[in-house]
């Protein structure tokens, strides 16, 4: 699957709370369909659906218990977009690094007005 | 949230929003933003930038200039909008459209100033116009990256894969 399309689909798995809240089960360990399925309330075969666009995203994949099929988190797609909110976040840091200098240097200015 | 650190998520399918405090009052903070004088000394991007027209007219209705020059090779960027909400020193919203546009339709800026203690925290808020226009910011940060970065990108997509499928 190519680079941007590949992101397209993370979106779009992420655009979802619903999708989102079971990311968040899953960062803390795997979970079976049903384990999954408990905290919403919603059929199983809607929280299926759900997982499959996970799936399709390559956000989770599914564990080795041939049983249980527990569905667990695959972290490195949602790194790639980490890594642009990390590119992001360092040009807005230069920014607010000079608004922080600029802001102490404003705040010197009213005190020596008050002084006066 | 402690001083100086930023914070960048995306919100729902069309938002990314940002979180910074800063050890000032909210009225020098909301001036710091709507005063074209201090605006051109901090507002700059990546070092190498600086902001030769920085024009503002804050007022509902009123509109803002702002273009980018590189100082080696001159390339310039420019971008302005206009003033939806105006409440100092509180709440500025602005539309924003880049000269060349890189994303469909306009975005919708929003900043709130909230002062507890003699410190403000900052929430800037980017709305597009749709996922599609989002998403296109956020490839076009990946593109324009160095060519290094982006290479591992491609490896580490690669390796998410897996078996063809």
């Amino acid at each position: 699957m190519q680079a941007t399309h590949r992101l397209d689909a993370v979106f779009a798995a992420l655009a979802d709370p619903t999708r989102r809240a079971i990311l968040a089960r899953l960062a803390s360990g795997q979970a079976s369909v049903t384990e999954l399925a408990e905290p919403f309330a919603m059929s199983q075969p809607a929280i299926s659906k759900h997982l499959k666009v996970l799936e399709r995203a390559g956000l989770i994949s599914r564990g080795r218990d041939a049983q249980r099929r527990p569905r667990k988190l695959e972290p490195k797609p949602l790194a790639a977009v980490t890594d642009w909110l990390e590119r992001y976040r360092r040009m807005w840091e230069g920014n607010y690094q000079r608004l922080d200098a600029l802001l102490d240097e404003l705040k010197t200015q009213a005190k020596e007005r008050k002084r006066r | 949230m402690k001083h100086g650190e930023l914070n960048i998520t995306t919100r729902g399918d069309r938002e990314l929003v940002m979180t910074r405090v800063f050890a000032a009052p909210r009225t020098l903070v909301f001036d710091a933003h709507t005063k074209p004088e201090l605006v051109k000394r901090w507002l700059l991007g990546p070092p190498g930038w600086s902001m030769p027209v920085c024009e503002m007219d804050v007022r509902v209705g009123g509109t803002y200039r702002w273009v980018w020059r590189h100082d080696r090779d001159g390339t310039e960027m420019g971008m302005g909008g206009t003033y939806r909400a105006v409440r100092a020193p509180e709440r500025l919203v602005a539309t924003e459209k880049f000269d060349e546009a890189w994303y469909p339709g306009e975005a919708l800026n929003t900043l709130v100033l909230v002062e507890q203690g003699g410190r403000t925290t900052l929430t800037q808020t980017m709305r597009y116009e749709s996922r599609e226009a989002r998403d296109a910011v956020i490839k076009s940060g990946m593109e324009s990256g160095v060519k290094a970065s982006y290479d591992r990108l491609d490896e580490l997509l690669a390796a998410t894969s897996g078996a063809p499928r």
